[in-house]
């Protein structure tokens, strides 16, 4: 069991024992980057066609089936397509930034990967302050964003780049502030130790996952809003909303810096799935008592990909929204919110030294009321009082 | 409750998801190459030239009168008369073409020259995979080419290839029917109208 679980480490530990001593932890470091990259690249293909595929099905369509059996090849079509493809830079652009934009938005996205914990043994650096390390790493895609719109000397590449901006400073908030319970219960801004405080089972079976909480839960679900807009998917897809304004702050690049923002983007969502995973759905841990004989990247790798296939599902489901919606939703919804699940978070922790039998149910009850009634009350306000039926001054 | 109808929607796509797999009448999308919806009798693509009998060179209705050529919008269709004369069904001589070519790179498939053609000889076709890889001659389309027998033309527009037809065969009688009265009187010489204006009346 442990052999198998371990089986990357020592793998990485062999390969690395071939360098000369000096020169271990930078070949041990190398082989963390290659594995994350390789890992990540090969999800990113293979999601771009889940994602088609699933999109297709839940429209009631066939999605890619061409290429190879069952269109298992398409995301290399894509990609030789993409490789291919003219790279044009529009003449008036500002061309050093233009060429910039890509690689600023990708780098960092990639750089975000090295604190998530994997597996057991797994993290490429354990930062004592990885999640703050995420964050202030993950909040320099805006800039690349805006780099690319502005370079493209293009009105619609503006706009779209204003959107990205309203939007992922808007999201930023409710995004750090929804995982601040976890990081307040964990007391810890490692992300190793976030996981390992979950690592303990309740009643004797059931894992101590964040999410089996109620604050955890709406921290989860907050969490995963704030993600998708983070990442410009739809319903959040403003920024780049084809109906309105072409492609965004995409709508100049073509080729493979094309191809490098579609990279960017995706990756950036795993990195949110990560995060969400390891914050929220107890890491590498096994669910329940009983489980862990599976290798502890596999339960990483399920629970990730649950949640990539959650995403997919609300982009095939919801219509996109509008931009005051999309900002009064974050600044009068989301962070309202996450500052209440503060406070949730804050009662559970009192309450959860409650001495007296059946402390639990009425544990659950209080904290789960004190979250939904904001909850229901902060909808309400957003959604405004209703407009007064409608009069026809000519029509009967 | 706030949600309710993000839940509603999540489900609906849900069950399509799962549907789609098990159910096919979900699956709205044709196959192209693989699979093709049946031909609608009123679809029309490019012209043909239709014949009569089992010999296109024969039987070919055009007599190379050049309305269609002159109406032709966007001038796609070129015509050269053979000078020698052939008797058409009705048995007078009329001339025919030697060339009839149609650009089908051209054709706008307007039908005008179907709707100005006297002698029901252009109609309409419903080919439609046409591309080839030598974009002029592979697309410049002769007589060999455009002529398709009258059976095809009822295949695709059955409606109106029966009514064509039942004309046809009523003028046929009427001539047949005064060369007949002409052997046996000859004095009142049959005043029918020439069976041009009836096919221009369609």
């Amino acid at each position: 069991m442990s052999r198998l679980d371990q089986i990357f480490v020592l793998t990485g530990h062999w390969l690395a024992g071939w360098a000369p001593a000096a020169l271990r932890p930078l070949a041990s470091a190398v082989l963390a980057i290659a594995c994350i990259m390789a890992v990540f690249a090969t999800c990113f293909a293979l999601t771009t066609l889940a994602e088609r595929k699933l999109l297709g099905r839940m429209q009631n369509r066939f999605g890619p089936n061409r290429v190879g059996p069952c269109g298992l090849f398409q995301p290399v079509a894509d990609g030789v397509k993409m490789l291919i493809k003219e790279d044009i830079v529009p003449f008036s652009a500002d061309k050093t930034l233009h060429f910039l934009a890509p690689i600023v938005l990708t780098v960092p996205i990639w750089l975000a990967f090295a604190v998530l914990p994997f597996g057991r043994n797994m993290t490429a650096i354990d930062l004592d302050g990885g999640i703050l390390f995420f964050f202030a790493i993950g909040s320099a895609s805006e800039l690349a964003v805006f780099m690319a719109g502005w370079s493209s000397q293009n009105k619609y590449s503006v706009v779209g780049a204003m959107r990205a901006i309203a939007q992922m400073i808007s999201y930023e908030v409710p995004l750090v502030l929804s995982t601040v319970p976890v990081l307040m219960l964990a007391g810890s801004l490692s992300l190793n130790d976030i996981v390992a405080a979950q690592g303990t089972y309740a009643f004797g079976w059931l894992a101590r996952w964040n999410v089996f909480t109620p604050w955890g839960l709406a921290g989860l679900f907050l969490f995963l809003i704030a993600a998708t807009a983070e990442s410009n998917r739809s319903p959040f897809d403003l920024p780049e909303g084809e109906s309105e304004i072409i492609a965004g702050y995409l709508t100049e690049y073509s080729g493979f810096k094309y191809a490098l923002f579609f990279l960017g983007e995706y990756v950036g969502l795993f990195a949110g799935a990560g995060l969400g995973v390891t914050l929220f759905l107890g890491g590498w841990h096994a669910p329940v008592k009983g489980l862990e004989w599976a290798p502890s990247w596999l339960w990483f790798g399920v629970k990730f990909a649950a949640l990539i296939f959650l995403f997919i599902w609300a982009r095939a489901t919801l219509p996109r929204l509008r931009l005051d919606q999309l900002l009064n939703f974050a600044w009068r919804f989301m962070v309202p919110l996450s500052l209440v699940n503060l406070l949730v978070a804050a009662a559970w922790y009192w309450t959860g030294a409650w001495p007296f039998g059946g402390a639990a149910p009425i544990r659950w009850v209080l904290c789960a009321g004190l979250f939904i009634f904001p909850y229901h009350w902060l909808g309400r306000a957003l959604r405004g009082p209703l407009p007064p039926p409608r009069k026809y001054s000519y029509a009967e | 409750m706030n949600g309710a109808g993000i839940i509603k929607g999540m489900i609906e796509t849900a069950r399509n998801l799962a549907g789609s797999y098990h159910d096919k009448e979900r699956l709205t999308t044709v196959q192209y190459p693989e699979e093709t919806l049946p031909p609608v009798e009123n679809a029309r693509t490019i012209p043909f030239l239709v014949y009569d009998g089992g010999d296109a060179a024969a039987g070919l209705r055009c007599t190379a009168c050049t309305i269609c050529e002159k109406e032709c919008p966007p001038q796609c269709i070129y015509i050269v008369k053979d000078m020698a004369k052939k008797p058409d069904y009705l048995g007078k001589m009329q001339l025919h073409p030697k060339v009839f070519d149609i650009d089908i790179a051209v054709c706008m498939s307007c039908g005008i020259c179907v709707e100005v053609c006297p002698f029901d000889a252009i109609k309409m076709d419903q080919v439609f995979e046409l591309s080839t890889d030598d974009r002029f001659g592979g697309l410049l389309w002769g007589i060999k080419q455009l002529a398709k027998p009258n059976e095809y033309f009822q295949k695709l527009h059955r409606t109106e290839a029966s009514e064509i037809d039942a004309r046809r065969e009523q003028d046929r009688r009427k001539t047949q029917a005064a060369a007949a009265a002409k052997a046996a009187v000859p004095a009142p010489a049959a005043n029918l109208p020439p069976p041009a204006n009836k096919g221009a009346a369609a």
